[in-house]
């Protein structure tokens, strides 16, 4: 596992540790994810790998899981993005 | 009881001296207050609004939205430092606090979410003070439970038709621009409104409890056409956000006004109860009024402190300052109802009456523990932390 993938798996358990969450998982079939948690992951993306994610970038398919977050943050970090 | 205060006139506030400094920090924010705010207060929570003048004096000080990059016209104002404006101008006038709050939610949606065409048409505007913002949220049966809102935003011809009626929207009686949360097909989006957009009809709400000044109104927009540019933001799933974002920056501004509210409180009663005698004693010499005394400075730092902890989260981008800043308006705002009551009490009938702000201190603050999200809603959402934080 990354230590990207790892950092952002972190963060959701340390949010809802009650749940079993793996790096493929889905988390938003969990049911828990609310719009309050979206901001918070977004942030936390941004800060933690400094990136700015642009609004078209804000997909759910790109927040499904830890490792579709991971490449979110390859690809910003590649090539920076313009809101 | 006697009530000796006369109102003056409701249609002719006071009107506050020329700027002569902008506005940097907490000292500077005081200064300005207590020159230009404080003195006039009552007389416009009397009269219900406040003058043009005041809000020109506003813009001469950059208090609209220093926050903004100095490109867009701002000072890049940190959120610490603009929690301690904030508390500052709730110190004097919860009313003017509360146009700055709504403000301040429009002109950083637009400078988070909006695109850099939105950017440059609107945030330089805000930033002087040219166009005012309000926020659009709560209608006639929905408040802080966001998911009950019906005002819809339907694509149509490549842009928006909305449709809907929007309460309580502070300053709606004055706004230039509304930031209106209406349903969509995919979820709930922010729309950037102009108040001239045909469709778009402002009724005046009076006589509220408090923040009585703030010029409320109800806006109703009926087959409102907005071009596609209107939204800001994403429009699938994550478009919450920009209401979440927008509503903690509402939250902490409020929580600074709550903080500027037990101050004003503290400095009144400490005041009043220095001068005051019974028997001969002071009342600031008698053990009961001392124990409210002290919960008022007490509760005034710990307020101000979680505050600033919230604001210092949001300078670090960290995703906790989104809990941190609920958890200060909960504490804040319940502490500025709690000790407005005992302001009134330590004052007495004066409290009662219009001598006194501290009748204005009470009504306002009860608003506090409502707006931005309920006091409840607040609970619930801090009762998720708890169940974060328990052990096993």
């Amino acid at each position: 596992m990354t230590d990207t993938k790892g950092q952002i798996l972190g963060f959701v358990r340390d949010r809802y540790p009650q749940a079993e969450i793996t790096e493929s998982q889905d988390i938003f079939a969990l049911g828990f994810v609310n719009s309050l948690f979206a901001m918070e992951l977004v942030m936390f993306v941004e800060k933690t790998f400094g990136v700015t994610i642009p609004n078209d970038e804000l997909r759910i398919d790109n927040f499904r899981t830890a490792t579709s977050m991971s490449d979110l943050v390859t690809r910003l970090l590649a090539e920076p993005a313009v809101a | 009881m006697t009530v000796t205060g006369v109102a003056p006139p409701a249609a002719a506030p006071p009107v506050p001296a020329a700027v002569t400094a902008r506005v940097t920090d907490r000292r500077s924010a005081r200064a300005f207050v207590d020159t230009h705010v404080a003195p006039y207060a009552d007389a416009y929570d009397r009269a219900g609004r406040v003058p043009e003048e005041l809000l020109r004096r506003v813009a001469e000080a950059g208090l609209w939205a220093p926050f903004l990059p100095p490109e867009a016209g701002g000072a890049g104002m940190d959120w610490v430092t603009l929690g301690e404006v904030h508390e500052e101008v709730g110190r004097g006038c919860s009313s003017l606090r509360s146009l700055l709050t709504v403000h301040t939610m429009a002109a950083w949606t637009v400078q988070r979410w909006g695109s850099s065409e939105q950017r440059e048409r609107w945030a330089p505007a805000f930033a002087a003070g040219e166009r005012l913002g309000a926020f659009c949220l709560s209608e006639p049966g929905a408040g802080s439970d966001t998911s009950g809102i019906t005002t819809t935003a339907a694509e149509s011809g490549g842009g928006w038709v909305l449709n809907g009626v929007k309460k309580w929207t502070t300053g709606g009686q004055r706004a230039d621009v509304f930031l209106v949360f209406a349903r969509t097909a995919a979820s709930i989006g922010a729309f950037l409104v102009p108040r001239d957009t045909p469709g778009v009809e402002v009724r005046p709400i009076d006589d509220m409890l408090g923040t009585r000044a703030s010029m409320l109104a109800e806006i109703s927009f009926t087959d409102v056409v907005l071009d596609k540019d209107a939204l800001l933001g994403p429009s699938g799933f994550t478009a919450g956000m920009v209401l979440t974002g927008t509503l903690d920056l509402g939250r902490y501004s409020v929580a600074a006004g709550s903080v500027g509210i037990v101050q004003a409180c503290l400095e009144a009663s400490a005041a009043y109860a220095a001068s005051r005698e019974v028997g001969g004693t002071p009342l600031a010499k008698l053990p009961l009024i001392q124990a409210k005394l002290s919960d008022m400075v007490t509760d005034a730092r710990a307020a101000r402190l979680l505050l600033a902890e919230a604001g210092r989260l949001k300078d670090a981008g960290e995703a906790s300052t989104i809990m941190a800043t609920w958890v200060a308006k909960y504490f804040a705002s319940t502490a500025a109802a709690r000790h407005a009551s005992e302001a009134v009490q330590i004052h007495g009938a004066n409290g009662c009456g219009t001598d006194y702000p501290v009748a204005r201190y009470y009504r306002d603050a009860k608003v506090m523990e409502i707006i931005e999200g309920s006091n409840e809603i607040q609970r619930m959402t801090i009762a998720g932390q708890a169940d974060r934080e328990k052990t096993g």
